[in-house]
């Protein structure tokens, strides 16, 4: 039988605010255990949660960027259950009002064609701490970490309207796009800044009937939610073609290991007995907020995707790939327009420099070589002061922290040599050093002569210590050689 | 010393006839001295008193020092405390020491009252006679074999056996009017609102208000002038000017509409205590005030709707005791879920675990509609009963509890007939609105009190009528046997 597949995301993201989302206490990554939380992330007798105003602007500006509608009065409601990360005992979320309702991420299919997924809201909440199982704890003991308690987050939940793995990708890179374009999410995912769940189902191809669904937590790569899936669809598969049925049922994905499992059916789930949280008020937002929130908006990846083609002449492929990640987009809008060298800033951007960003793990905004430095180099290529092989070398150095390139350039003694006189004469001295190259040029059959134009090349480079300008050495080169004829 | 009102305590301090350290032993020594008797205080700070104390006297002696500056009080122990026990009445929190003071708590010290310690309660608020506390009941000042009333009876009991000039209290469902009725003091919930909820441990929280305890009502202003502030910390603080409660309080109260709820005066209502409001009433009405026959037609309602209500929030607020981070653990543990369960099997008592069960059953998938839905519904009608009232009243007035204090033990098997003892104080909560009780006389010689709810943030009001209602009468000036 033919299998289709039916999936909806629910994207955790960790909002780019200093402070938590119901307290003082720094968001900051990766400082020691509890030193992060405060009486209100401990959830302290008597301590009260007030609302951090920049998390609700985040959010409303995740709506507007998909266009979606902004709930005017949402609110915040408890969500009870029993876990030592969870210091309240209830994780204080949105349910039925959440701040952002129905919305569009229209992302690009296999085939290429766009694809609208719809979002069916995305709401704000606290995330909980960390428990920990290992380590240096005595035998028997688990630690919390509670330093990550009270990150604000927004959970967007899409309809069911992703048809297979690679289509699951697109959609939560579109969505990484969009939230670090407008600067709500740092994006970094290794460190959990955006995670997902999968909710997925097969039924037989063309069927309207929705399959029993499992959703598979908290996947934290794009390389892993890709894996799982494709586990997941083939598990169900299996299954079904043997006759069995899909349980509905929570699952875990090791993605070091590659091991799914099943970590509580819907029999053992929580009855989080949702109610209006007292201790916050309903959260209004005016119509003339909303408006100077959009005017603030910063520029979506689609629509700067389309200037990068109108303004600079990138192509499709290129503009995409570019505007798609916003620092990279700075960084190249800088050399760009710096250098004033579109084309050459975008292949050194997505070329050399995302290569070596990406060996060393570093991101455009913690390139060691700058826009500027860049836009420096590349000037000097486009005004033939220096060769593309030499170029790399520059780059290198740049990369070393060895200043600009106009400095290497000089300090390596790299100057293209462009002088035509200081050229002939080196061209006069090889052609008189190596007679018998001369003679086999001459007796050569004249359809075969341009073969026998690299070796003397080769030589002319070596003489110039590869600082002649290649193009005019073959110009005078070919000259002198034609009047020997 | 101990028969002034905090009035005359601060014209003698301002005035030097003596000091706040003098009036702090005097004080602390009347707490050692009486206190086994009541069992009203739980927690005696007294150090820090005699340190706060002369620290106030060098501000009084500076001049220009605030109202309640040298004034000693004590706080009702679900007050955060910095560095001091905070128990709330419960084994859960015997050993927790907070590092923090809740604004209300702040505020006195701002103004350099001086904390003796921190009053008995019933355990998390939640009760109403003081029998569920893990420190043991509270005893009656004017009745030894009955109850003070609950939640604050520790504090009322502490006023009425002058062992402390002022106190402050909660009241969630009547847990201020009603120990203050029983004990024969002053008391009043202010707005829901008005005084800050920050460091005061959450029973429910959209019902939880703070109020000051003392004899007479004008002692409650001048203690309401320090509490009441807006609190950028808790986000149902209503951010609104504070009057000076003392300022209005000789306004002649001649032409004040009075309204009497018919509800309020039946079946249930002991003919004493009736007979002793009336008598208060018919007072008023001799002072120029005009009674008139009001009807608050959902009333019987307000009991079931807060039994869904006050529980489903306390099921929620009280999670947080799961003895991981702080208070009670129980022992050996042997996994997560043991853990959880005996730590809170062993740290509440009976009347918590009661209320958490309730709370949790009516939000549970399948009832959250029939109980919490539908009493969520049922505050708006008592809300719409109350705004429709006074439309043409200033006031509302009648009786604080159906019948005087009761004896120990007397409604310990029957919950139900336990919740009753708020059925008519529990409707300003639900409405969110401010209610006061004062002394008006005795049955069985035993207090009654009046009550006085007022519109919203009509605090003033309701002290202006109270304060009049004494300026005629002596019965806050009595005091019960044994604590001259």
């Amino acid at each position: 039988m033919k299998w289709e597949t039916v999936i909806g995301l629910e994207v955790h993201v960790q909002l780019a605010t200093k402070t938590k989302i119901f307290s003082g206490a720094s968001t900051a990554f990766g400082a020691e255990p509890n030193s992060q939380a405060c009486a209100i992330d401990l959830a302290m007798p008597g301590t009260l949660p007030v609302l951090n105003k920049q998390a609700v602007n985040y959010a409303i500006m995740f709506g507007l960027a998909i266009d979606a509608e902004i709930c005017q009065n949402s609110v915040f409601e408890r969500k009870n259950y029993f876990y030592p990360d969870l210091p309240k005992g209830y994780q204080t979320t949105q349910l039925d009002k959440p701040i952002v309702g129905p919305g569009i991420v229209t992302i690009e299919g296999a085939d290429g064609s766009d694809k609208a997924i719809r979002i069916h809201h995305a709401h704000l909440e606290e995330d909980a701490g960390k428990s920990i199982h290992d380590g240096d704890l005595p035998h028997g003991t688990s630690g919390v970490d509670l330093n990550r308690a009270g990150t604000p987050l927004i959970e967007i939940v899409s309809e069911p309207d992703i048809s297979n793995a690679y289509e699951a990708v697109a959609f939560a890179k579109k969505l990484h796009s969009i939230v670090t374009s407008i600067g709500i999410c740092d994006g970094e995912m290794s460190q959990g800044s955006m995670r997902f769940d999968v909710n997925v189902s097969v039924r037989p191809a063309g069927s309207s009937v929705l399959g029993t669904r499992t959703e598979t937590k908290n996947l934290n790569s794009f390389k892993f939610m890709e894996e799982a899936i494709a586990k997941e669809v083939e598990r169900q598969i299996d299954i079904l073609e043997d006759g069995g049925s899909i349980t509905q049922e929570t699952r875990l994905y090791n993605g070091d290991t590659k091991i799914a499992k099943s970590m509580r059916s819907k029999e053992e789930a929580n009855d989080y007995r949702y109610f209006p949280c007292p201790d916050l008020l309903p959260v209004l937002v005016s119509d003339e907020e909303i408006n100077i929130l959009r005017a603030s908006l910063p520029e979506l990846p689609d629509i700067r995707q389309k200037r990068f083609v109108s303004e600079y002449k990138l192509s499709d492929y290129d503009a995409k790939l570019i505007a798609s990640d916003s620092s990279m987009a700075a960084f190249f809008e800088t050399a760009a327009t710096l250098s004033k060298n579109p084309k050459l800033a975008a292949n050194w951007t997505m070329g050399e420099l995302s290569a070596a960003l990406n060996g060393a793990n570093l991101n455009f905004s913690s390139s060691p070589v700058t826009a500027d430095q860049l836009a420096g180099m590349i000037t000097r290529i486009a005004d033939n002061s220096i060769s593309g092989k030499m170029a790399k070398v520059v780059f290198d150095a740049m990369w070393q922290g060895e200043g600009n390139a106009d400095l290497i350039i000089e300090a390596k003694g790299l100057k293209q040599v462009s002088d035509s006189g200081a050229l002939e004469q080196i061209v006069s001295d090889v052609l008189q050093a190596n007679p018998s190259m001369v003679d086999d040029f001459i007796a050569t059959d004249e359809s075969k002569r341009k073969k026998k134009l690299g070796g003397f090349m080769g030589q002319i480079m070596k003489a110039s210590k590869g600082q002649a300008n290649p193009q005019q050495v073959n110009k005078i080169l070919l000259s002198k050689l034609n009047k020997l004829l | 010393m101990h028969n002034k009102t905090i009035a005359e305590l601060i014209e003698g301090l301002q005035k030097k006839t003596f000091s706040s350290v003098e009036l702090t032993e005097h004080f602390l020594a009347r707490i050692s001295q009486l206190n086994a008797q009541f069992n009203a205080v739980i927690t005696v700070t007294a150090e820090q008193a005699l340190a706060a104390a002369a620290k106030a006297d060098e501000r009084l002696a500076g001049g220009n020092a605030p109202a309640m500056c040298g004034v000693p009080i004590l706080h009702k122990d679900i007050f955060c405390t910095d560095g001091v026990r905070t128990s709330c009445g419960s084994k859960m929190l015997d050993n927790f020491v907070p590092p923090y003071n809740a604004t209300v708590v702040d505020n006195f010290v701002r103004d350099g009252a001086v904390m003796l310690g921190k009053t008995n309660m019933d355990e998390f608020a939640m009760g109403s006679s003081n029998e569920t506390s893990f420190y043991g009941p509270v005893k009656n000042p004017w009745a030894l074999d009955c109850v003070p009333g609950g939640s604050s009876g520790g504090s009322a009991a502490a006023i009425a056996a002058r062992l402390a000039p002022g106190a402050t209290a909660t009241d969630t469902g009547g847990s201020i009017r009603q120990p203050a009725a029983l004990c024969g003091i002053s008391g009043l919930k202010p707005t829901y609102g008005r005084v800050s909820r920050w460091g005061m441990i959450a029973f429910a929280s959209s019902l939880d208000q703070a109020g000051p305890m003392a004899r007479t009502a004008e002692d409650c202003a001048i203690l309401l002038n320090s509490m009441a502030s807006f609190d950028d910390k808790d986000s149902t603080s209503v951010d609104k000017l504070v009057p000076n409660y003392c300022a209005s309080l000789n306004n002649p109260i001649k032409g004040l509409r009075i309204g009497i709820p018919r509800e309020y005066f039946s079946e249930g209502l002991h003919p004493g205590t009736e007979q002793a409001v009336k008598k208060a009433l018919a007072n008023l009405e001799g002072q120029g005030a005009e009674l008139v026959d009001i009807s608050l037609p959902s009333s019987h309602l307000s009991v079931p709707a807060y039994y869904v209500i006050a529980p489903a929030e306390a099921s929620a607020n009280l999670s947080r005791f799961d003895g991981v981070k702080y208070g009670y653990r129980c022992d050996d543990p042997k996994d997560l879920q043991d853990m959880y369960c005996r730590t809170r099997q062993e740290g509440f008592g009976e009347e918590v675990q009661r209320r958490i069960l309730i709370g949790t059953y009516c939000l549970s998938a399948g009832y959250y509609e029939a109980y919490y839905g539908k009493a969520q519904q049922v505050r708006q009608l008592i809300q719409q009963d109350f705004d429709d009232a006074f439309k043409s009243v200033d006031l509302i007035m009648g009786p604080t509890c159906p019948s005087p204090a009761f004896k120990f033990g007397s409604k310990g098997d029957d919950p139900v007939a336990m919740y009753l003892e708020d059925i008519y104080t529990i409707a300003t909560n639900l409405a969110g609105l401010p209610g006061m009780s004062i002394p008006c006389g005795f049955v069985e010689e035993k207090p009654v009190g009046l009550q006085i709810i007022g519109n919203y943030f009509d605090e003033a009001k309701i002290l202006n009528a109270a304060h009049q209602f004494q300026q005629s009468t002596d019965w806050h000036k009595q005091a019960p046997e044994g604590s001259l």
